[in-house]
């Protein structure tokens, strides 16, 4: 009994909290699902059920526009730019779900494995092969995923964090294992992901533990009150690196991206997209904070770092890009020059770095999604067919999936027009204003020979004749049909008319400290 | 001033045309056999065809026996050979007829706006129909429109060129069996992104139309390309076309953001011209090189131009028209409106390299033009040569080159427009663009003939011609501030008549070559196709006054900007600029930029 006095009920203001608590609720509950309903009914309750958490966390970001506050004991800072960034990152899930859910592409299933657990191989996959089983986990799994990626940039708190960043790790490492076709090369990318997300979590945590012993706290706040008391510390940069390894490797820049590459090439298109689209508004909107909040007095000493990450990062990105020869491995390489491009606005280190990094992971996110999508359409007997030499001719075959891709490519080539162009004149602008001109220019050249790898899809697909035996583009349900066509609604929108969306990233103001 | 936006709507015509036409349904080829007869009989017979068929008739049946008189193998033949002597049987003759009607239709409406507008302008220097609405707040972005002299005349080109080129694709059979209407729908969006980047007052507004314009191009030369054999060189020349000009515009995407972050936070040019200059020298150099190497390939100036060849070559001469008659013309364009009165310093100081590598050009395109084997790639490289003058017209810094300049990048659109449509009739009759397959078609084609001359005459700057004004004025206002430059350009012009005159003796002269005697003269389309600009070759050559009262009042407003007066014609002292305040009062009270 008086033990039970001593303690006091932290103050949550669960309000805040919410869109966080009902995309954790609806993954618990997807858990019982599994357990619960019979096999039969599990896919469309699952489905239902996630879409319907995403639309009412949704909701939930959007009833709290107006409600920026840091809750939950200081621990969890729901601010405007929280909002904007857990906003992205759950219409980009809802995009990626409707695409998990794709069953009509694949003769016989989705794209996902009917039970992980058989060998492939063996006769235990054939037998669940001719079940037309699906592994449904894939949906709770997926929701405890995008519950992490709304918490990592709403964390204030370093511990918080890195709970975030597991919570969104780990059941991403698990999904890339999944794909139905090609499992050996899946699963090898499920087990690089693993083992290489596992070391970057630990130089996270030991960064977390060295600005401890700088500042006493892991709360950013108490770390950015401390960092700017000093002078010169050791241990505060120490930390400071480490951390930024952690980060960096969420958002694949150069020289921490070599896991990009295989990870995309190898899980489920649909795990791609998402990965390729939530993760990094999670991990750009976590580095954000830790940048502008936590080690904000620190920008003068970063700056230079950053400086070398986002040139490298966007020169060898770009020149890899030109080397390859698989569509998913190209839009990885294209992912990695993109995380320079993204990275040059949060350089800028001013409120237009801000809001306009901000507006670049929205644009990249949706051109990102409907890429993916399309590349899931071009299949043979062997499944999706995502060798270049593959492509050829598709134009001619498919005109409304090739002008749809073709408008992707334009987009994140940044042709004015689309939404990558706007999206790339915020944060260059940004850039320049915050004095980092010769990033920019570094950023320009990239740019232009990134638009050779783009275009050279183009090419293939309108000018050169189609192989005889080549992959035909399958007729996706309207799930997958309405993924692309919000995609292209919004790369063309954001690029003919983005004022309305720039105001939201610019209302959205500085990050509470 | 009016309060019709003429601008929004002179660029939204063709914009919202393309999209009908794009979204048009597709004719049905004619699938009985008597409607495809009925078309045969409407095209009259020749003897030539007659002859042919004659024996191939006798040849078939000797081979099969005159019993096998197979109807089907009889029609085959028939197709073929009155296909192949008349390019005036469309191998699907009723597909997409709707959409070249109202691809036409649009045009000339273009045409009908644009006449409208240029009766209303008033020769007073300064910008007209000006409208300025924001666009993106957060970027400092408008959409500001508004035309002067220079900017007028061009508008004009494009939209006096545009129902020509409709009406020379309507037959076009080099699109590889392609859709002619997307062919077109993509030739209208072109045509609106051009009248937008002659029509922009807004920088970021110029430079969105400026990259924009190189889609619909980079799908005319690649998709509808003239290499119908093999792709591959199609494909080489359009990525060649769109890399060199998107690397160009991405660096003059970072001048312009420069110039954005350094003068004044603002687009528009009106902010711009008063903020601009002021900056240091060094700055100005920096921003000027973004600009400079942009509008150098666009234009193209020796060294960047070695994507046209590939490009005018490989595209249809319907899009060569478009691509070298009016696109190029933006690089041009660009020196005039953008770098010459908001980087005043920095173009003195590039002045002579700019004049170096015009005169340079001038002489590689021509030589190169003597000894080239293909017509189109003839033509191009004069063009190289042709806008050699046009940059050093520009970069005299004088009322009388600035004009010329203007004159001739509208004279140079008439002339090689002609020039590529009268080697596009030749390319369809013979199936080749070499020099060598032809020869003597005087004889049996004399109008086809007597256009391709006139039009070359037009090219060589002969007196009489609209371009002998604008070469002429070129050449005087370059001898009065660089003299050196003139009298070496001036050489340059003997060269031009030596590449026109050698290649029309070669193919329109001479023995007539055997295998060309079946070719006939211009047909009823084709004469309308040539006549027009034929006709404005001679009108602007004997009476330019009006084109030269628009244009002139805004270069001197454009130099006036820039700082500089026209040298006094006795070698006395060059009058020292005005204080810089002063300067741009005096420069915009005339004109009213807003």
């Amino acid at each position: 009994m008086i033990l039970a006095d001593a303690i006091v009920a932290p103050h949550l203001q669960y309000r805040a909290l919410l869109p966080i608590l009902i995309v954790l609720g609806v993954a618990t509950a997807g858990v019982l699902v599994e357990a619960l309903v019979p096999a039969e009914g599990r896919r469309n309750t699952q489905l239902t059920l996630s879409l319907g958490g995403l639309v009412a966390a949704f909701v939930a970001v959007v009833a709290n526009h107006d409600r920026a506050a840091v809750v939950a004991q200081g621990m969890v800072a729901q601010d405007k730019p929280t909002l904007f960034l857990q906003g992205t990152i759950l219409l980009l899930a809802f995009l990626s779900f409707l695409f998990m859910a794709e069953k009509s592409l694949d003769a016989d299933g989705g794209a996902f494995v009917g039970q992980a657990s058989a060998l492939p191989g063996s006769s235990d996959e054939r037998r669940v092969l001719a079940s037309g089983r699906q592994q449904t986990e894939i949906f709770p799994l997926a929701m405890f995923a995008v519950s992490g990626m709304l918490l990592f940039p709403a964390s204030n708190n370093l511990l918080l964090m890195f709970v975030a960043l597991e919570v969104f790790s780990l059941p991403l490492y698990l999904l890339c294992g999944l794909a139905r076709r090609r499992r050996l090369l899946s699963q090898e990318a499920a087990m690089k992901y693993f083992l290489l997300g596992a070391f970057s979590s630990a130089f996270f945590l030991y960064g977390i533990a060295l600005v401890y012993g700088f500042a006493h706290s892991v709360d950013l706040g108490v770390v950015r009150a401390a960092a700017g008391h000093t002078q010169s510390d050791t241990l505060l940069y120490a930390g400071v690196a480490l951390i930024a390894v952690g980060l960096l490797f969420k958002v694949s820049a150069v020289p921490f991206h070599s896991w990009t590459p295989d990870v995309y090439q190898g899980a489920p298109t649909p795990i791609t997209a998402f990965m390729g689209a939530c993760t990094k508004v999670a991990a750009f909107g976590a580095m954000l904070r830790v940048f502008y909040v936590g080690f904000g007095p620190l920008k003068w000493d970063v700056r230079p770092v950053l400086w070398a990450v986002a040139i490298l990062t966007m020169v060898v990105g770009s020149l890899l890009a030109l080397t390859q020869t698989d569509v998913k491995r190209m839009l990885a390489y294209s992912s990695i020059a993109h995380a320079g491009f993204i990275l040059t606005g949060l350089l800028a280190f001013n409120a237009n770095g801000l809001a306009g990094t901000m507006f670049y992971l929205l644009t990249y996110g949706f051109s990102t999604v409907g890429a993916f999508a399309i590349v899931s359409l071009v299949r043979d007997a062997d499944g999706e067919a995502t060798h270049l030499s593959q492509w050829r001719g598709l134009g001619r075959r498919s005109p409304a999936m090739a002008g749809a891709f073709t408008l992707f490519l334009l987009g994140l080539a940044g042709i004015p027009l689309t939404s990558g162009f706007m999206g790339k004149y915020a944060v260059f602008l940004a850039a320049i204003d915050g004095g980092a001109t010769p990033v920019v220019v570094v950023g320009l050249v990239a740019s232009a020979i990134a638009a050779f790898f783009y275009i050279r899809v183009i090419v293939l697909m309108y000018w050169q004749d189609p192989a005889p035996d080549g992959p035909t583009v399958a007729v996706p349900s309207v799930l997958t049909n309405a993924a692309i066509a919000v995609s292209v609604a919004v790369t063309v929108v954001l690029g003919v008319w983005p004022q309305s969306v720039l105001d939201l990233a610019h209302q959205a103001g500085p990050f509470l400290p | 001033m009016s309060t019709v936006p003429w601008l929004t709507i002179i660029g939204a015509v063709p914009l919202v045309g393309s999209l009908a036409v794009a979204m048009l349904p597709r004719d049905p080829a004619p699938e009985t056999l008597a409607e495809r007869e009925r078309e045969y009989a409407l095209t009259a017979p020749s003897p030539a065809i007659e002859a042919e068929l004659e024996a191939r008739m006798a040849d078939y049946d000797e081979r099969h026996g005159s019993a096998a008189g197979d109807l089907l193998d009889a029609d085959e033949i028939d197709r073929d050979v009155r296909e192949r002597y008349d390019p005036q049987v469309d191998r699907r003759p009723a597909q997409d007829l709707l959409a070249k009607q109202v691809a036409l239709g649009v045009s000339l409406i273009t045409l009908g706006v644009a006449i409208a507008m240029s009766l209303r302008f008033q020769n007073n220097g300064g910008f007209q129909f000006v409208q300025t609405y924001d666009w993106v707040k957060d970027f400092g972005v408008r959409y500001s429109v508004g035309v002067d002299g220079i900017g007028l005349v061009l508008i004009d080109l494009t939209a006096i060129l545009m129902p020509v080129v409709v009406l020379a694709a309507w037959g076009e059979e080099e699109l590889g069996g392609r859709s002619v209407k997307t062919y077109l729908a993509l030739l209208l969006a072109l045509q609106a992104t051009l009248i937008g980047a002659f029509g922009s007052t807004d920088l970021f507004l110029f430079y969105v139309f400026f990259e924009v314009m190189l889609i619909p191009m980079y799908f005319v030369i690649g998709s509808f390309g003239t290499s119908a054999a093999s792709g591959a060189r199609r494909s080489y020349a359009a990525v060649k076309f769109l890399l060199y000009s998107l690397f160009g515009g991405l660096l003059m995407l970072a001048a312009v953001i420069a110039l954005y972050v350094y003068a004044g936070h603002s687009f528009l040019i009106g902010d711009l011209t008063r903020h601009a200059p002021a900056l240091s020298h060094t700055t100005q150099n920096l921003i000027f090189l973004g600009f400079f190497i942009a509008f150098a390939i666009k234009a193209p100036l020796w060294p960047f131009h070695t994507w046209l060849p590939d490009a005018a070559a490989e595209a249809p001469t319907s899009g060569a028209v478009m691509l070298v008659g009016v696109m190029d013309k933006v690089g041009t364009f660009g020196f005039i409106r953008w770098t010459l009165p908001l980087l005043p310093k920095a173009t003195h100081t590039f002045a002579p390299l700019v004049l170096s590598l015009a005169v340079i050009g001038i002489f590689y395109g021509a030589l190169l033009a003597v000894g080239q084997r293909d017509l189109k790639r003839l033509v191009s490289y004069t063009s190289i040569a042709h806008f050699g003058f046009i940059a050093i017209g520009i970069f005299a810094f004088t009322s009388q080159g600035g004009t010329g300049a203007t004159l001739y990048m509208v004279n140079h659109g008439f002339s090689t427009g002609a020039l590529f449509l009268v080697v596009g009739f030749l390319i369809a009759r013979r199936k080749s663009s070499q020099v060598a397959d032809f020869g003597g078609v005087q004889a049996v084609a004399p109008w086809l003939a007597g256009a391709f001359v006139l039009a070359g005459l037009s090219s060589l700057a002969l007196p009489g011609t609209n371009s002998f004004v604008s070469e002429f004025l070129v050449l005087v206002g370059t001898f009065t501030r660089y003299r050196a430059f003139a009298i070496v350009a001036t050489v340059g012009i003997v060269l031009a008549a030596l590449y026109i005159l050698l290649v029309v003796q070669r193919t329109m002269h001479g023995p007539l070559n055997e295998s060309n005697r079946g070719f006939t003269d211009l047909s009823a389309r084709e004469a309308w196709v040539i006549a027009p600009i034929l006709v404005l070759i001679v009108a602007l050559g004997v009476y330019p006054k009006p084109v030269l009262d628009t244009i002139n009042p805004a270069v001197r407003s454009t130099l006036c900007l820039n700082g500089r007066t026209d040298p006094v014609p006795t070698h006395a002292q060059q009058s020292a600029s005005s204080p810089v305040s002063a300067r741009f009062d005096s420069c915009t009270s005339t004109g009213g930029t807003k």
